[in-house]
């Protein structure tokens, strides 16, 4: 089954350096966000509250947007909306060549991954400049984020003092991490005091006082949305929320589930520009509010679920899948448990619903999310839609696949044909295995093809003395 | 091409589900006398390589320039920028030793001095709104006299706090300060100097923004 996403799962486990990296990062991961939340009661207490504040906020999500844009509007905010990626794309673009902008200031943004903002702007000769390490070493490398959090989490130190070294010749060479640190400040620095635009993300925005919060650890952020003349925010209509109360336990749910923090260095709360009587800060705050398919996964009373989420991607740092592929081998701007829900429905299952198939169903996202999204459920929702659809890419037949289990489940239905079926079974035993590779197919390369015992499981317990019920 | 504004909202009430009032969400606040308070935010941004100095022996005094004059020779500071209207010039410009660091009044906007700002400030000097025990964060609400940049650029950050402003949740301060009413530009939460992970999940301080953050804590002797 050549299809897509098994080609680059199956290109990604090759990647021996990289899986290791990953392997890692999340085991540390998981070990921080543990020690984080040593009182279960408590956190258990707070992902109900998450769970409250954000089911709220979808709920009265049309409301609460317009009591965001009359705030912003009210702080010296000016508002965009955006359809699409091609919509937000323009409308950045816009403002850029409204100010003569020659490069951006790039905080970290899922979102602008997301629309495709930079290779937009370099079609359009702005030059965007990644401020988060992370994602200053992606962009050297001409790659993609691999984690919603750490995007370069597949890279170790000795990638990064090569790419450094490419990139910054006339820098001295270091190997080690407080080294490589510092030249990216020192690298970064000039950027920051000539740049006179800068875009960010948001994690969350107020509606009750139009205000952007914004979590960061280096300072980029900061920088990127205070120094500047003009910050462009970017961000889904889901990360709305009604009251600033709820950014507190909202803040302690995201934080300590991304990086088992108490809190992140910087917590940036912007409402609006700079005041006539202010000496800094930009003349310009726009926030770009982008559509791009979630109205469309509002609709639907169970899959809203899926926007609940605040992008913490403790997900990922738990799933199985996720460990061994890393984020490169979903081929998604979203990967992990949480991509494999919500790209199949940003670009619909003909295109991504293979990649509901990406999970074991262990249910270990659902565990941790701290916003109690039901990922399994959701993926079995969109695996089921997905088989009922017609179009499979490069998978089986439907019309097979659906023979199969039509057939399965009528055998496991009658007791008289399940006795017969495992009795002949193990009467032929092993001269199956030869015709149940060729059935089984590509699935037997890497794996034994099932070999019927001899005996049943029910054959050997009644000669032990069970009986039947 | 219809409005994408209107497009979107019409698109999200096509669906709306019942609404009810907001969840209630119980004021979390910690019983914490002052000391406790004030031992909970050290350890916690000291964890995260904030330096917390009582000012004097005991924190009560008003030595604190001098104190802060010595600490700043120590790490190889040449000048200090505050805000010359701001609540803590008048006593840092009486007490400052003639042999400390050099003073630079902050007046210009930025666009007059962003070449020197970035260049050429080793350290800058803010007051605080508050501070928060549980997580060690100090909170800043920037104003025209001490702006945003003067606590983000220079190398060295250094903070007056008064012990009696340390609360102890970031949820009881908004509380009970009103936040919602309204919010400055920009509202700030700082715990610990600049850092990142992003190299092997491995920190590393003073990427972007202060490398040092130094906490003069000011104490009325009760605490």
């Amino acid at each position: 089954m050549g299809t897509a996403f098994r080609t680059r799962a199956e290109r990604a486990l090759g990647r021996d350096r990289a899986r290791a990296n990953i392997r890692r990062a999340m085991d540390g991961l998981i070990v921080k966000r543990r020690k984080a939340f040593p009182d279960t009661a408590e956190l258990e207490a707070l992902r109900d509250q998450g769970h409250a504040i954000r089911d709220h906020a979808l709920a009265n999500l049309p409301a609460l947007l317009e009591q965001l844009e009359q705030r912003c509007t009210a702080n010296g905010i000016e508002v965009h909306w955006a359809r699409d990626a091609a919509e937000a794309n323009g409308i950045i673009l816009g403002i850029l060549a409204r100010h003569g902008a020659r490069a951006l200031l790039k905080g970290k943004s899922m979102v602008s991954e997301e629309i495709g903002l930079n290779a937009e702007l370099e079609r359009h000769g702005i030059t965007p400049i990644e401020t988060d390490l992370g994602e200053l070493i992606i962009q050297l490398a001409d790659e993609h984020p691999s984690h919603i959090v750490a995007p370069a989490v597949h890279k170790d130190r000795l990638e990064v003092a090569a790419l450094f070294r490419e990139h910054f010749p006339d820098e001295p060479y270091s190997e080690d991490i407080e080294g490589l640190t510092a030249l990216a400040r020192r690298i970064m620095r000039e950027r920051f005091r000539g740049t006179r635009a800068g875009l960010s993300g948001v994690n969350f925005a107020v509606a009750e006082t139009g205000t952007l919060c914004l979590v960061e650890n280096e300072g980029n952020g900061r920088m990127s949305t205070t120094a500047p003349d003009v910050h462009i925010a970017v961000t889904g209509i889901e990360k709305v929320i009604e009251r600033l109360e709820h950014l507190a336990p909202l803040l302690t749910l995201l934080v300590r589930s991304a990086t088992g923090q108490p809190v992140t260095t910087y917590v940036n709360m912007i409402s609006g520009p700079r005041k006539p009587d202010e000496r800094d800060g930009p003349r310009e705050v726009h926030l770009v509010l982008l559509d791009n398919g979630r109205s469309r996964i509002h609709a639907d009373p169970e899959l809203r679920a899926t926007l609940r989420c605040i992008r913490c991607g403790a997900c990922m740092n738990h799933c199985p899948v996720y460990h061994r592929i890393g984020g490169h081998g979903y081929g998604t701007v979203y990967p992990g448990p949480i991509g494999a829900i919500l790209e199949p429905q940003l670009q619909g299952l003909a295109l991504q619903g293979e990649l509901a198939q990406a999970s074991s169903l262990c249910g270990a996202c659902a565990e941790v999310c701290p916003v109690r999204i039901p990922i399994p459920q959701l993926l079995n929702r969109l695996r089921h839609e997905h088989a009922e659809g017609s179009i499979v890419p490069g998978g089986n037949e439907p019309g097979l696949q659906r023979a199969v289990w039509r057939a399965w489940s009528s055998m496991n239905g009658s007791p008289a044909l399940y006795r017969g079926v495992t009795r002949s079974a193990g009467l032929v035993g092993g001269l199956l295995a030869g015709p149940l590779a060729a059935v089984f197919g590509p699935w037997t390369t890497t794996r034994d093809a099932p070999r019927p015992a001899p005996q049943s499981l029910h054959a050997l317990a009644r000669e032990e003395g069970f009986a039947d019920d | 091409m219809t409005d994408a504004r209107a497009e979107i909202l019409a698109r999200l009430r096509d669906h709306r589900s019942e609404t009810g009032p907001p969840p209630d969400i119980p004021v979390r606040a910690i019983d914490w006398d002052p000391a406790e308070r004030l031992a909970r935010f050290r350890q916690m941004i000291e964890a995260v390589r904030g330096e917390v100095h009582l000012i004097g022996e005991d924190g009560v005094g008003d030595d604190w320039p001098v104190q802060l004059a010595a600490l700043l020779q120590q790490k190889g500071a040449g000048n200090l920028r505050y805000g010359p209207d701001g609540p803590l010039a008048a006593e840092l410009t009486s007490r400052w030793p003639a042999a400390g660091p050099a003073l630079i009044p902050h007046t210009e906007s930025i666009e007059d001095c962003r070449d020197v700002l970035f260049g050429a400030t080793d350290a800058g000097l803010t007051s605080c709104r508050a501070a928060i025990a549980e997580t060690g964060s100090l909170v800043l609400w920037p104003t025209p006299e001490e702006p945003r940049l003067l606590s983000l650029v220079p190398p060295i950050h250094c903070v007056l706090l008064d012990a009696e402003q340390i609360v102890s949740t970031l949820h009881e301060l908004m509380h009970r300060e009103h936040w919602s009413d309204g919010l400055p530009t920009n509202a700030l939460l700082i715990s610990g100097p600049s850092k990142s992970a992003d190299i092997e999940q491995t920190l590393a301080y003073g990427v972007h923004g202060p490398a040092q953050l130094i906490v003069l804590v000011r104490t009325t002797g009760s605490a």
